[in-house]
């Protein structure tokens, strides 16, 4: 052995208890970056054997044929710095089992350097790494869509029987107004409600504003820019009303509700609602469905007037047309019928999006990941569901002749 | 556990206010390398909000915490993160990332931090669950997949990824059967003796007070009330630490700990 080592082996020789880690303090042969030196038929474990050091030790070991090795060869006093990390490594090389045996081995290694040695030589042997199943792309892919399509089926099925459950409190509770939870419903209210008032004034102004100008720009050619005022009036009484407060409702409020339902399920706070014998339809459900029913035909009423209001404003400045003139033609050329066309949907709209919100809600389990999964999806059906239904409700109105 | 050497961990002067409540006034507390402090204390007596103070999760309202002689809460926040990755820390609840199986929770610091291959980083994860005391198979799972004991157990591993000095441990035993509880207190004892950590450790569980801590720390009326050897707090002429000591639960974890002077 070189004198240098000689001098490395007495440093190294007298490890304290604080030489677990490696810390700023310590000697630098404590803490150079460890190896593995070969010397005739023994492997001396050398330096700090820590986790910064990691890679390099990894590359260490990788490149060291792996050895036959007998319990004898290893020597490990003159290890420096060693934690967990290194200890695998370590445990790679030499086995677990020779580590669970250290105090047999190398008894004059320091007493906590071989605690750490020893607890984990013993959890890592008899510990194999878990089975991965091997994938197989196409059978897997396969698998994946006929999961989907079975989910899809399924999600429909659930929405029809919770649509049923709903409606079976409903008229359980009905005719029980004991039973109403209006406390809760009022605080739905202003939540779907008051609180989304102003953002769907704006939009549907806004989407109003942007109507008026398109109209006014393909009718100029026609020379009818008067009719402007009837295209506003149009779209935002049959259509525009209705469906832009129904998306921003779908976005805003089916979120909330499923992520509240949600967050109650991960807490087991719908089990603790069963067991103490309530309904958590009839408590949680019910006042969200019903608030959201009162709200959306009132915020419904608001979109189409700030819309109209919006269209209003730019025949006024775009097109003169003055206030008077905008509301005498609305009084001339408007009947009722399709403020009512419009409004009529708003109930459905309403019902339908609360529900995909709750259910979404129920179905939510424990984690994190699952209640942002079920709360795009809540969003993503109830905004579908009320474009489909408004299209559908567009073919059979006009149909209708309303 | 000598008192003779410096603190890892000195508060001074802690003080914690919500509001009108006033939850630690002037609470003086020091950690030292190498031991098991309990931290106990009725409900309510802000043992988790010290705790979370400590660690950096919660500013206090005033006084001083020097961990590792540098004041935290005055630290820039690269500085404050290259000290918390000295700290491993037990959530009472686990707080496992249950979109992430059991590896990947362990294998997340030592790939942000250590800067370890996606391989290499969930093999030592294996290698810490195994540490805690889980089975091999069950690091591919999630933790909603798993028992509480088994979520305290892979949390723990969790706290142990980057070979932390300072192990947190917020009311560890807690949920557990008696059992899995002292097994627990087992395996702290071996990981302090095999890893050389200073443990933090809130605990209701008297037995974990008997079976594993070198001091005790009593948080009463806004502050520490006494902190010392376990025989010496519980001699403390104080109505509070009397009942907790000598009440039934206390009397029975006393004679389990001491099974040579039972009659």
């Amino acid at each position: 052995m070189s004198e240098h080592k000689m001098n490395r082996a007495q440093v190294v020789a007298m490890p304290t208890d604080a030489s677990n880690r490696d810390s700023p303090e310590m000697p630098s042969s404590m803490t150079e970056p460890g190896h593995i030196e070969q010397q005739d038929n023994r492997l001396a474990i050398v330096g700090a054997w820590t986790l910064p050091h990691y890679a390099a030790l990894r590359l260490e070991l990788d490149r060291s044929p792996r050895r036959e090795m007998t319990a004898a060869a290893i020597d490990l006093t003159e290890l420096g710095a060693l934690d967990t990390a290194g200890a695998a490594l370590l445990a790679e090389l030499v086995g677990a089992q020779w580590l669970a045996e250290i105090d047999d081995r190398a008894p004059e290694l320091p007493a906590t350097r071989r605690a750490l040695l020893r607890t984990l030589g013993e959890a890592m042997a008899d510990n194999p790494p878990p089975t991965v199943r091997p994938g197989r792309p196409l059978w897997d892919t396969l698998a994946r869509i006929g999961q989907l399509v079975e989910g899809i089926w399924q999600q429909q099925r659930q929405l029809l029987g919770f649509i049923g459950q709903v409606l079976a409190a409903l008229v359980a509770t009905g005719w029980r107004p004991g039973r109403w939870r209006l406390t809760s419903m009022v605080a739905q209210l202003h939540q779907t409600g008051l609180n989304a008032l102003p953002i769907v004034a704006l939009l549907t102004f806004l989407v109003g504003a942007v109507v008026a100008f398109l109209g006014a720009t393909v009718l100029r050619d026609f020379g009818a820019t008067l009719y402007t005022v009837n295209l506003v009036a149009f779209a935002f009484l049959r259509e525009f009303g209705v469906l832009l407060a129904a998306i921003l409702l779908a976005g805003r409020t089916a979120s909330a509700f499923t992520a509240q339902i949600g967050a109650m399920k991960a807490n087991e706070e719908l089990d603790a609602v069963r067991t103490l014998g309530l309904d958590p339809i009839e408590l949680l459900v019910l006042p969200r469905v019903l608030a959201m029913m009162l709200s959306l035909p009132i915020l419904t009423f608001v979109g189409m007037l700030s819309g109209i209001l919006g269209g209003a404003l730019v025949c006024l400045q775009a097109l003169d047309i003055s206030l008077i003139q905008f509301l005498a033609i609305l009084q001339r050329d408007i009947p009722l019928n399709h403020f009512l066309v419009g409004l009529a949907k708003a109930p459905l709209f309403a019902f339908l999006i609360a529900v995909i919100g709750c259910l979404e809600g129920f179905k939510v389990s424990g984690s994190a990941q699952s209640v942002g999964e079920h709360t795009t999806s809540s969003v993503v059906q109830s905004i579908f569901v009320v474009i489909l239904l408004d299209a559908v409700a567009a073919l059979f109105f006009m149909e209708m002749g309303w | 556990m000598s008192a003779s050497r410096e603190p890892l961990i000195r508060v001074r002067g802690l003080a914690n206010r919500f509001g009108q409540h006033s939850v630690h006034e002037n609470l003086d507390l020091d950690l030292y390398p190498g031991e098991i402090l309990g931290v106990v204390g009725g409900s309510g007596t802000g043992k988790s909000v010290l705790l979370r103070s400590i660690v950096g999760l919660l500013r206090p309202s005033a006084g001083r915490i020097e961990v590792f002689g540098e004041d935290l809460p005055q630290l820039p926040a690269r500085d404050r993160s290259r000290v918390e990755r000295r700290f491993g820390v037990l959530f009472q609840r686990g707080a496992l990332f249950t979109s992430l199986t059991l590896q990947e929770n362990v294998a997340l610091p030592l790939i942000e931090h250590a800067g370890l291959p996606r391989a290499d980083a969930e093999a030592l994860a294996r290698v810490k669950l195994a540490l805690a005391g889980l089975p091999g198979e069950v690091a591919i799972l999630y933790p909603a997949e798993l028992s509480g004991g088994m979520i305290k157990r892979a949390a723990l591993a969790r706290a142990l990824a980057l070979d932390p000095e300072v192990l947190f441990l917020d009311e560890p035993t807690a949920g557990l059967d008696p059992i899995g509880a002292a097994a627990f207190d087992r395996l702290i004892l071996t990981l302090r003796d095999a890893l050389g950590l200073s443990v933090f450790l809130v605990t209701h569980d008297l037995d974990t007070l008997y079976a594993a801590c070198d001091r005790v720390a009593v948080l009463s009326r806004r502050r520490v009330r006494v902190a010392d050897r376990l025989d010496i707090v519980a001699a403390t002429d104080d109505e509070w630490i009397h009942d907790y000591f000598h009440g039934p639960r206390g009397r029975a974890a006393y004679r389990a700990a001491h099974p040579e002077e039972s009659p």
